[in-house]
């Protein structure tokens, strides 16, 4: 016999405010199993949860309601309370009578009460219907994976293998590094970007438990916390790195020069090349799209017509020690992990749609990362800052900010953070490249909160000489070799007209491609923009809805170096309190099959996206269905298409939802 | 609307996208009418369409399912199945007398506490409008 105890929370005055307290006590106590019905100012306080423990023994309740917050908030504390006087954890039902009642209807008292009473009255229908129900144990390995080799990646696999446990390091590009390799200097100290992120790459390498395999994808994620089973896509790099020794010959002889994807247009790359010179590992990749000989071997297989193209092969010859290994394919390794951390970064916001700043057609507009490789001392132009389209050195340049930040015409409503910052920078190295050099900055505010960055946007301002000028630029045209930047300067409410001979975009930053397959992949969920979802965005910043999946870095948002670091050591830090477990403890939430129903027409097999259902054979013969409980995620799919009705999820049965359905006539 | 008919709404909301979107319509305190009584399921996939057919026998006027947008199912393909239930279901509720118009389905994820909102008041004013179930008047 069910006997169910009802708290109700007034939350301060959040649920008290609009919902009449006293008489849903009232009514609570006149619901059917309802033994004990009572009001509590802060329920998840602790006075208020002791108050629940001592209801529950003095009146020997078996299933419990509370009525408060959503579960999504506090489900896990009144778990924990529950047990503590005694009772299984699973017989506990809330009502959320907070967010989605008293929040959304501070209008309406009366109806408010009503539906706050409904909701309680169906949280009692199904708690009656509660069973006990026990979490499994599983083993685990301690191995974790980290997907992407930025400065959150490197943090948190750094972090991870300091703890002493094994770390594999996947990273799609040829080299680890991310964006902070493209830096010249970081904000506000004006570190040297390479001198601070290089040695943290070194150590990668060099760490006896990091493995690193970099020109590698991720294809496919099975399992759960704990055992998860991985397939690695290591793409043929046409080079055999066991015998390559690093030491340049090939990709400085290679005749084939294409624009540089690291240098972001402004430099060229051969075809066999590292991104880098200070490259993790220094060893290249042929890029087989612009190989001359890949694209020689292509045009023999295919037979065309017309002149054969150059064999080439020039890497091959000059290799000292026989590296060029033209029949390497593609390689699948499945290797299993009990934890991945995904530190996909970003990419640059494309500022193509900004047509009236003449992207594209003036070569002279450029973007703030381009700026970054062109007064970098290892860039394309050994850290000279010029036009690219006359070579001339710059003394006039204009800045805009918030370009695909802050704009919801074109689609990106969010602050990228980082921009207003990077902008100051630019403008003092510019000065201190050239002191001739005089740099406007179009601004619509300036977002400068963080240690010592408000005062290094005034070092640009009083020491650089920078002139912020509030407004947006409505065109930029050319004049001569000059480019006319024509914008508004909503302080004076005057429009200006600005001749510059530099004009630089401060993009703003989106998720990196290809990201939203890899969050399918791992079922993790995502925003309207596609960054990634962490399970709470103050409480779990890490975590995600998927157990043993960690977020870190600018995947989750726009974030700067700092962050990125302090994100990659968090979830280093979750995934070490994962790895200090021996067993985990699996939720019960799971289908269970009814053997003596079961017709073993299998459509539970079909339609399981997790391949939980297997077909077994019952002792008198029967083909049925069985559930592996250690890959059942709890969906319910199954019981829906099971024909016979033989199927049942624990926590959500058929018989609870019809309950609550009942309950309100 | 001025009217003293409430329609009266059952709602199966997925956990993971939906039920969170109702949570954050109350977070940034996105009012809606009062009508919806919320039912968390862990997945769209898992409202079985004879629960649904239980709902307007019981005399409920219109029954909300949400769930995750169309390729971002916590559990890869259950909306995609609850989709194809509904829509098998839907012409079967017009032979049982019953407006199509009072089963929706909608897609809100956890980041559209307004759209969630604004979902619960259109489905409520459609409800008001089509007004009280023919076979329940008649009764």
């Amino acid at each position: 016999m069910a006997r169910v105890g009802v708290f109700i929370c007034h939350c301060g005055t959040n649920i008290a405010g609009s919902v009449n307290i006293d008489e849903m006590v009232d009514a609570a106590n006149k619901m059917p199993s309802v033994v004990y019905a009572s009001d509590n100012k802060y329920t998840c306080s602790e006075p208020g949860q002791a108050s629940i423990r001592q209801a529950i023994i003095d009146n020997r309740l078996n299933r419990v309601v509370i009525a408060s917050c959503s579960p999504r908030m506090h489900e896990n504390t009144f778990r924990r309370t529950v047990t503590s006087a005694g009772l299984n954890s699973y017989l506990l039902e809330m009502a959320n009578i907070r967010e989605q009642c008293s929040w959304v209807h501070s209008n309406n008292k009366e109806a408010a009460t009503a539906k706050a009473i409904d909701l309680v009255r169906m949280a009692v229908a199904k708690a009656t219907k509660d069973e006990p129900l026990f979490p499994k144990e599983v083993g685990l390995t301690k191995r974790a994976l980290v997907i992407g080799g930025g400065i959150a990646g490197i943090q948190a696999a750094l972090d991870i293998a300091n703890a002493g446990h094994d770390v594999v390091l996947v990273e799609r590009e040829p080299s680890i590094g991310g964006h902070m390799a493209q830096l010249d200097k970081t904000f506000p100290t004006l570190d040297c970007s390479a001198c601070i992120l290089t040695p943290k790459m070194v150590d990668i390498a060099q760490h006896p438990k990091i493995t690193l395999r970099t020109y590698a994808e991720i294809d496919n994620v099975q399992g759960y916390i704990g055992n998860f089973h991985v397939q690695i896509r290591q793409k043929a790099r046409k080079v055999d790195h066991s015998k390559c020794t690093g030491c340049g010959t090939c990709w400085q002889k290679c005749p084939e020069k294409i624009s540089s994807e690291f240098d972001v247009g402004v430099g060229k790359r051969s075809a066999i090349y590292i991104p880098f010179a200070q490259a993790v590992p220094t060893k290249p990749v042929i890029d087989t799209e612009h190989c001359r000989y890949i694209k020689y071997l292509q045009f023999v297989d295919e037979g065309e017509e017309g002149k054969k193209p150059a064999e080439c092969r020039i890497c091959e010859k000059l290799c000292p020690v026989s590296a060029i290994d033209w029949e390497q394919q593609d390689q699948i390794l499945t290797e299993d992990f009990g934890a991945i951390v995904v530190t996909t970064g970003f990419k640059p916001f494309d500022p193509q749609v900004y047509q009236e700043y003449g992207v594209g057609r003036i070569p002279d507009v450029i973007t703030g990362i381009q700026l970054e490789r062109l007064m970098n001392a290892s860039g394309p132009t050994e850290g000279e800052v010029i036009r690219p389209s006359d070579g001339t050195h710059p003394k006039s340049v204009v800045f805009i900010s918030c370009v695909g930040s802050r704009d919801d015409e074109k689609g990106r409503g969010y602050c990228s953070k980082i921009c207003c910052m990077y902008t100051a920078k630019h403008t003092i190295m510019l000065k201190e490249h050239d002191p001739e050099v005089q740099s406007y900055v179009f601004y619509i505010d300036i977002r400068a909160v963080g240690k010592d960055y408000e005062e290094f946007i005034r070092r640009a301002q009083e020491e650089a000489g920078t002139i912020y000028l509030r407004g947006r630029v409505s065109k930029i045209h050319r004049k001569g070799a000059k480019l006319i930047v024509q914008g508004e300067d909503s302080l004076i409410g005057r429009p200006v007209e600005i001749e510059a001979d530099l004009v630089v975009l401060a993009t703003g930053m989106e998720p990196s491609e290809g990201v939203i397959e890899l969050a399918q992949g791992l079922n993790l969920s995502h925003d309207s923009y596609n960054f990634l979802m962490e399970a709470h965005p103050k409480l779990r910043p890490v975590e995600t809805h998927i157990d043993g999946v960690f977020l870190a870095g600018s995947c989750i948002g726009p974030r700067d170096i700092p962050e990125c670091v302090a994100h990659g050591s968090a979830a280093a830090a979750k995934v070490a309190g994962l790895f200090s477990q021996e067993k985990l403890v699996i939720e019960p939430l799971t289908a269970l099959v009814d053997p003596l129903k079961c017709v073993g027409c299998l459509a539970c097999v079909q339609v399981c996206p997790f391949n939980a259902p297997e077909e077994q054979k019952a002792r008198d013969g029967r083909t049925i269905a069985y559930i592996n409980d250690a890959l059942c995620k709890g969906c319910g799919l199954c019981v829906v298409a099971c024909r016979p009705g033989a199927i049942n999820l624990r926590g959500f049965a058929n018989d609870q939802l019809l309950a609550e359905v009942v309950s309100l006539w | 609307m001025v009217t003293d008919y409430q329609p009266r709404i059952i709602g199966f909301l997925c956990h993971w996208c939906s039920y969170a979107g109702a949570d954050l319509a109350g977070t940034s305190r996105k009012n809606y009418p009062a009508n919806l009584r919320i039912i968390r399921v862990p997945c769209s996939g898992r409202v079985d369409p004879i629960l649904v057919v239980k709902c307007f026998q019981m005399g409920v006027d219109g029954v909300l399912i949400a769930g995750c947008h169309p390729g971002e199912c916590h559990y890869a393909e259950g909306n995609y199945h609850a989709r194809r239930r509904f829509a098998l279901l839907t012409p079967f509720l017009n032979y049982l007398g019953i407006e199509e118009a009072r089963l929706r389905i909608v897609w809100v994820s956890a980041s559209e506490g307004k759209k969630f909102s604004e979902e619960v008041s259109n489905f409520t004013y459609e409800l008001i409008r089509l007004g009280q179930r023919r076979e329940i008047a008649a009764r």
